[in-house]
């Protein structure tokens, strides 16, 4: 896997993509906007979300334990997997107990982090995809590139080929004459996966929400497809994340509101389901739930980074981020694309290699991401730490010693003056294009023409000499906005102050 | 009242004029202008691509040299956030430089701030006869928090013909050491807000920040498109008797 500039420069170049993610993007976030605008106490709701999972994350070990005791009440089994591979075994195993070759799984972001389908696949076992847009990426052998709409990178023309080509391979073929007009494509896959719900035995599912005091798992869905396979199979298995977990079924509510407003722009998900233990005669009659750390109790020891535990998945980040919406998810190089992947991704795999130690240089810092979070992720405060750990790095040489000298120029007025000196008197000989770093900007842009003089050298051949118009400001002409200013102003006023030269502080 | 000028490393030496046009308008308005010169640059760069303990010492630098200001204005937002929204987490709980920068922050002022809700001005006696169309920029926008002042200030300026910028909330993909880190999705960035910036047929784009206005400004020029870049302190110091030059 490339890291992220060089995977990005491909779709940077790809007119069909820039065009599928841009439009896919700005439509969702016009809803988002829109349906958020509707509620005056937004903001009270984000604070109350972020004040759950920091409350609930402080005493995670409580509220495990506690889900724990509830789920065995409820009959079910609870499994602890430390990483991917022990949460795979685990998984394989159970599948294998129950006799089945086949499984239908919901959406789910932790089966995708810890490839659970590619670890059911060498051991014999098929993993069906049931989510429309997650049956589009497994039929074409693609990766997901979004958390929320995992095909976004696709259009109805591409879909359309990909079903009359592939879903016969998979099972019920699609029509001869299948259209790309949205209704015949949804019936297609309505027509695809309702013979595989039908036939299945065993479903696999994550979770966004499990409440620790009744045991209940929670999953929101918009197509009915999680529903079926929450409800028809005779086995369940439900991988899911130990930052999941909320104490109440009154924590959850604030949930209900922030997720969807802010994933897909409505005001409720079309399907909640929700599912506590086993109930005979209705229902899966087994139960199995796997709690998957694979690195966040690591990421919960560190206080800057452990904010990015709070995600609710619901991928408003991705679709306000100015760099997701032009390199597209696939350049992230994880399950996990756009500013949260960013900053969850390093953290949970570590900055070790060369791509993900690019991840949190893969932004501009413009804050979108932290604006539009439900939970209040400060996603460029964790960026900035996670960028501190790379440099802290070996490596970067040349970076360094830039810095390095950047600083030191920097750390004295007079070295400033000669570099800049030095700079204006080399003006003529810069060229339109610059060698090395200098010509990623140089390919795109014009270098702006270096003036004469510098600011600081101006000032003192000329601009200190100049005096106000008027020694004062005219009456009323300092108004006062904000109260800790008057304050201010009464030390201006101080003699002592405005006796002080201009070079006074030379 | 009396000033303090933090000039910045990139308007000092790359935009002269910018800080020029702030020591004309301020002295229009009656205001005493001091450029301490001790000062170097905010440490923005060094911070945001991960280098603290250099960005450490030129905060340190920056608030001893600020440190009896009364209102101290940087004519850039990025560098105004920088000493509000980050040197906070620079310093240690408790230590010399955090209780600086607790002291000093609220008294760093971006133009438009400092304009409106200091000095109580909005028309500046501006006179600018053009298009223009105002970027405003994403440390300005959600660091900084400026809102309506820029175009507070821009509404008074006389002739201006002011245009909307279509999708201005958007970043321009300047991004410090971004553009060179990832240089493609920041030129693609860029000529996105390039293509927005053209579209309003404005013969200008303004905005508070030199640095994504050398950014948009530059792949104007590229795509030759006559569109001048232009720091928001050249506008408003712009008169009849001595008409900013474009």
């Amino acid at each position: 896997m490339p890291a992220f500039p060089e995977a990005a420069r491909t779709a940077t170049r790809d007119a069909q993509l820039r065009h599928n993610l841009r439009k896919a993007t700005h439509t969702i976030r016009d809803k988002r906007d829109a349906v958020v605008a509707e509620l005056d106490d937004w903001s009270r709701l984000r604070a109350a979300g972020k004040a759950i999972k920091d409350r609930t994350l402080r005493h995670l070990d409580h509220y495990l334990e506690r889900l724990e005791e509830s789920v065995t009440a409820a009959g079910g089994t609870v499994h602890w997997a430390a990483d991917a591979a022990e949460a795979n075994a685990i998984v394989t195993g159970l599948v294998r107990a129950t006799g089945e070759r086949d499984v239908v799984k919901v959406k789910s972001m932790a089966t995708q982090e810890i490839e659970l389908n590619e670890a059911l696949a060498e051991a014999g076992i098929t993993a069906y995809e049931t989510d429309l847009a997650e049956l589009i990426v497994q039929l074409s052998e693609d990766l997901p590139s979004h958390i929320l709409v995992p095909a976004i990178h696709r259009n109805r023309a591409e879909i359309r080929e990909i079903f009359r080509d592939r879903m016969a391979a998979w099972g019920v073929p699609a029509p001869d004459d299948l259209g790309d007009d949205p209704r015949a494509l949804a019936e297609a896959a309505r027509v695809h996966l309702r013979e595989r719900f039908l036939r299945t035995r065993v479903a696999v599912s994550g979770a966004n929400f499990a409440v620790a005091d009744t045991g209940t798992l929670v999953v929101l869905e918009s197509e009915g497809n999680g529903r079926m396979c929450l409800t028809l199979p005779r086995t369940l298995i439900s991988v899911v994340g130990i930052e999941k977990v909320v104490p109440t079924w009154s924590d959850l509510e604030v949930f209900l509101q922030l997720l969807p407003r802010s994933s897909t722009g409505e005001r409720m998900n079309p399907y909640t389901s929700t599912w506590t233990g086993v109930t005979p005669g209705d229902g899966p009659q087994e139960f199995h739930l796997v709690l998957l750390d694979n690195g966040r109790t690591d990421v919960l020891a560190d206080t800057v980074g452990r904010q990015a535990l709070r995600c609710i998945r619901c991928s408003a980040c991705l679709n306000i981020c100015p760099v997701y919406e032009r390199a597209g998810g696939h350049a992230y190089g994880s399950v996990y694309p756009g500013p949260i992947g960013a900053i969850l991704t390093p953290q949970l795999r570590g900055t070790g290699s060369a791509a993900d130690a690019a991840l949190p240089y893969a932004s501009s810092l413009c804050g979108a991401c932290y604006e539009v979070c439900p939970v209040a992720i400060d996603i460029p405060e964790v960026l900035v730490h996670l960028r501190e750990e790379v440099a802290a790095r070996p490596g970067h040489l040349g970076e360094k010693a830039a810095m390095g000298a950047a600083g030191w120029v920097f750390e004295g007025e007079r070295r400033l003056g000669a570099a800049q000196r030095a700079v204006s008197a080399a003006r003529s000989l810069v060229p339109r294009r610059l060698p090395g770093p200098g010509a990623a900007w140089t390919d795109t842009r014009d270098i702006p023409p270096i003036p004469e003089e510098s600011f600081r050298s101006w000032w003192r051949r000329e601009g200190r000499h100049g005096r106000a118009e008027t020694d004062a400001p005219a009456p009323g002409q300092v108004r006062r906005e904000r109260p800790e200013q008057s304050e201010q102003a009464e030390r201006s006023e101080r003699p002592e102050q405005s006796e002080r030269g201009e070079d006074g502080r030379r | 009242m009396r000033i303090a000028l933090f000039i910045t490393c990139v308007n000092d030496t790359l935009y002269p004029r910018t800080g020029q046009a702030v020591v004309r308008l301020l002295r229009r308005l009656g205001h005493e202008v001091v450029f301490p010169e001790s000062q170097t640059c905010c440490g923005q760069m060094h911070y945001n691509t991960g280098y603290r303990r250099e960005a450490q010492r030129l905060a340190v630098r920056f608030v001893e040299t600020f440190a009896d200001a009364d209102a101290v204005l940087a004519p850039s937002g990025s560098c105004a956030a920088m000493v509000r929204d980050n040197y906070p987490r620079l310093g240690e709980p408790g230590s010399r430089l955090d209780r600086a920068v607790a002291d000093l922050a609220p008294r760093v002022y971006d133009l438009s701030e400092l304009l409106v809700d200091v000095l109580g001005v909005t028309d500046v006696g501006a006179y600018f006869p053009h298009t223009v169309t105002y970027h405003p920029t994403c440390h300005g926008l959600r660091l900084l928090k400026l809102g309506d002042r820029p175009y507070r200030l821009l509404r008074e300026v006389r002739g201006i013909d002011l245009r909307e910028l279509p999708g201005a909330a958007e970043c321009c993909g300047f991004g410090g050491t971004f553009a060179v880190k990832n240089p493609d999705v920041s030129a693609a960035m860029g000529s996105d807000k390039a293509r927005n910036v053209a579209a309003t047929g404005a013969e200008v784009l303004c905005a508070v920040d030199n640095s994504c206005l050398m950014h948009i400004g530059g792949t104007l020029e590229r795509g030759r498109t006559g569109v001048k870049a232009v720091h928001l302190a050249e506008i408003l110091a712009s008169t009849e008797q001595e008409p900013a030059r474009l």
